[in-house]
């Protein structure tokens, strides 16, 4: 069988990334038809930054949606003889009805590098904007209180939260991230900690809001501590007596290492931007009329800051996507086998100066995505900075 | 101004205690005792024996006694085996137990031995930190005035289309982390069969096989452009965007401020208002960013030095977390918790040195 030229190679991956095109295309279509309706994200197309970042993100989101339709060949399989081939070789033995050529080549065990670089994507966009969430849940949850209470429980969380930002990143996740420490029960005790932020938030919130009509708070309170408490006792403690939610030990420590590096930062911005806030004529209002601490923070402050706090949740994902290819490329938490962007430039690494094609392909991906991350920020911080 | 100073140094000191007990602690924890035991003494140890090899070795008393052996305000621990034989914390294998001092931490200077490089842990660190230091040096001397430039050429005229092109060059470079831009420099500098030497080679115009060097492992010895340009650009290119971004921030602000408009209605030039009525003031915010960098330089030296394999700070880090070689691992993050706090110290410092408009007191 004939190899591929670098055209028939992009040909190709064009079209294999079809699905992509298509959903890409729908969104932009139906997001421009409507951008007058919508919002923060209709202004957002129309600014020529965040459309691009925000394709390219999408992109990467589609990709790790379809994955499965993309790849060509099986991500984790070996295929003899074709250690180390060059992009738009053909295989050696290629299976009856399946995919003939390696798109990008193959790697240092002859594995597929286009088919791993797709399903690293879904790794990548599994963890990251999770975590990036769960961060944000504890550092609004302490941010807040921290900033409009101040005082001794100020210096407090703060003292704590520049501890954690005076860590090198790359000490900790040794610290955290190997195999002695999962037979420890510091993962499970960090996850028990951290993962009872979102329900107390998610509480604090409804609570706050239909304090006044107990039948809806009850309702509401209710749901959110039944299913809260349920994926809580699931995700950290594997406990979950229906077995819906769980997590996988060796994720469980990246994900708890990854949320616990980002929520100090978040703490920081939270509580410099209601430190700010709760000098407002509103604030004020608020506090004559008699409103609750936890409304006034959560209703009145929190709603106040949301442009800041969401162009540093784009930013912030980007961070932890850099974390997480840093995890990788240390061989730490991550099985070996996996096809995460990190990991991947860790195994072509080693032959980086021979064969370069393997670890380009994941550190392109990479690239890619966080600068879409980047510009979507600068378009979003552009646009909410016009009102 | 004093006050001020001596606060900041009592609240550094206990995040350095707080710091390195954390290390210690996690460091100490049975499961990474066991493997210090298995790899010391044998890999087929029965269980019994590692117990007796961690009790024999002083590694289980309480967490706290230690700690505080480690750091020298206690008396090290003495301990006579059965076979007779005395050993203790203080005690060097060979010498004599009466001749030993009784303390020996961190505040008598001595930092233990490394049970990976089976030297004195000083001796290793400022190895390491010596090698460090002229890559930190040199990253510093290309990223600052690059950074400072970029910054101040986007700043001064507000989306001008040097602005933009500068801008998205500073995104970009935010976006790559160093592994990333590490093995795209590789690939396109020092590879064999990608990139322009192949090219070069061709051509004649450059003897050896590749442009530059792919390793800096014998920049160790000699540093010459050929084999440290590349790590050097490629800490330094994550920290350009960084710095430029904050840069341009500051200097946009500046460039709409009143004193500017009117040295221009003045008739005062534009060169003449960015060069001596905008900069310095321009410039303050930038050296706390600058300096805020140096915790961040740290990550990019661990990650550097491991893929252009250059044994320096980053590199010994690396190997004593991998090791789990503990008293190494304690002196590398006394350095390293050091280096951050130090630093958050100059930067406010030097802030308000800068800033006229801030008054202590």
């Amino acid at each position: 069988m004939e190899s591929l030229s670098w055209l028939q190679i992009i040909g190709a991956m064009a079209g294999r990334f079809l699905p992509v095109w298509l959903a890409l295309g729908a969104t932009f279509a139906l997001s421009i038809a409507f951008k007058r309706r919508l919002g923060l994200y209709g202004k957002l197309f129309d600014s020529p930054v965040g459309m691009i970042g925000f394709a390219i993100v999408m992109f990467w989101a589609f990709t790790a949606l379809f994955a499965d339709t993309i790849i060509t060949l099986d991500p984790l399989s070996q295929f003899s003889g074709s250690k180390n081939a060059v992009p738009g070789s053909a295989l050696k033995a290629p299976s009856e009805g399946g995919y003939t050529h390696f798109l990008l080549g193959a790697d240092h065990v002859a594995r597929d590098v286009f088919s791993r670089m797709v399903m690293g994507s879904r790794v990548v966009l599994k963890i990251a904007p999770a975590a990036t969430m769960f961060a944000f849940m504890v550092g609004i949850t302490l941010g807040l209180p921290a900033g409009y209470i101040g005082g001794k429980l100020d210096t407090g969380l703060s003292f704590l939260a520049n501890l954690v930002l005076a860590f090198p990143v790359i000490l900790l996740f040794y610290l955290l991230v190997t195999p002695e420490i999962k037979a420890t029960y510091i993962p499970t005790s960090f996850a028990a900690t951290l993962f009872l932020f979102p329900v107390i938030f998610l509480v604090l919130l409804l609570n706050s809001r239909f304090f006044t009509n107990p039948m809806k708070r009850n309702l509401y309170v209710g749901i959110v501590l039944v299913i809260g408490l349920w994926a809580y006792s699931g995700l950290a403690f594997n406990a979950d007596p229906l077995g819906v939610w769980s997590m996988d030990p060796n994720l469980l420590n990246v994900f708890v290492s990854v949320v616990f590096v980002n929520s100090p930062g978040v703490f920081r911005i939270v509580r410099g931007m209601v430190m700010d806030i709760k000098t407002r004529d509103y604030v004020a209002a608020g506090q004559t009329r008699g409103e609750g601490a936890w409304y006034i923070m959560l209703w009145e402050i929190l709603p106040n800051a949301r442009g800041p706090l969401i162009v540093d949740f784009c930013l912030r994902i980007g961070y932890t996507t850099i974390l997480l290819g840093t995890l990788g490329f240390f061989g730490l938490g991550v099985s070996p086998e996996s096809p995460d962007w990190g990991s991947t430039i860790d195994d072509g690494r080693k032959l980086l100066s021979i064969v370069a094609h393997p670890a380009l392909a994941p550190a392109l991906a990479l690239m890619s995505l966080v600068l879409g991350l980047n510009l979507l920020a600068d378009g979003l911080r552009e646009e909410s900075l016009k009102d | 101004m004093l006050k001020f100073i001596v606060r900041r140094l009592g609240v550094m000191l206990l995040t350095a205690l707080a710091l390195t007990f954390i290390v210690f602690y996690l460091t100490n924890l049975p499961p990474n005792l066991e493997k210090l035991a298995k790899s010391e003494a044998s890999v087929r140890m029965s269980d019994e024996d590692v117990i007796k090899w961690i009790d024999n070795n002083g590694y289980s008393t309480s967490m706290v006694s230690r700690y505080g052996q480690w750091l020298g305000v206690l008396p090290g621990w003495v301990k006579t085996l059965e076979s007779g034989e005395v050993r203790g914390r203080c005690i060097a294998k060979g010498s004599d137990p009466a001749a030993a001092p009784s303390y020996c931490g961190l505040v008598q200077g001595s930092w233990g031995q490394s049970t990976v490089f089976k030297k004195p842990v000083t001796e290793v660190l400022s190895r390491g930190l010596s090698m460090t230091s002229w890559l930190m040096l040199s990253v510093m001397l290309v990223m600052v005035p690059v950074a400072l430039i970029l910054g101040v050429l986007s700043g001064m005229r507000e989306g001008s289309a040097t602005d933009r092109v500068l801008s998205t060059f500073a995104i970009g470079s935010t976006a790559t982390p160093e592994y990333v831009s590490g093995v795209i420099f590789v690939a396109l500098f020092a590879s064999a069969t990608a990139g322009i030497s192949p090219i070069l080679a061709d051509w004649g115009w450059i003897s050896g096989k590749t442009l530059f060097m792919g390793t800096a492992t014998s920049a160790m010895d000699k540093i010459t452009f050929w084999n440290f340009a590349l790590p050097v650009m490629t800490i330094a290119l994550y920290g350009i965007g960084y710095i430029a971004r904050m840069t341009r921030a500051s200097m946009t602000e500046v460039m709409t401020a009143q004193y500017i408009r009117t040295a221009r209605l003045k008739g005062v030039s534009f060169r003449q208002v960015v060069m001596k009525h905008a900069l310095r003031n321009a410039l303050i915010a930038p050296f706390t960013v600058i300096m805020l960098q140096f915790p961040w330089l740290l990550n990019g030296v661990v990650i550097v030095e491991t893929l252009f394999n250059y044994k320096g700070f980053g590199w010994t880090l690396v190997q004593a977390a991998t090791n789990n070689d503990i008293e190494l691992l304690l002196g590398c993050s006394v350095v390293a918790v050091l280096v951050v706090l130090v630093t958050q110290l100059i930067s406010d410092i030097g802030y308000v040195f800068l800033n006229p408009r801030i008054r202590l007191s």
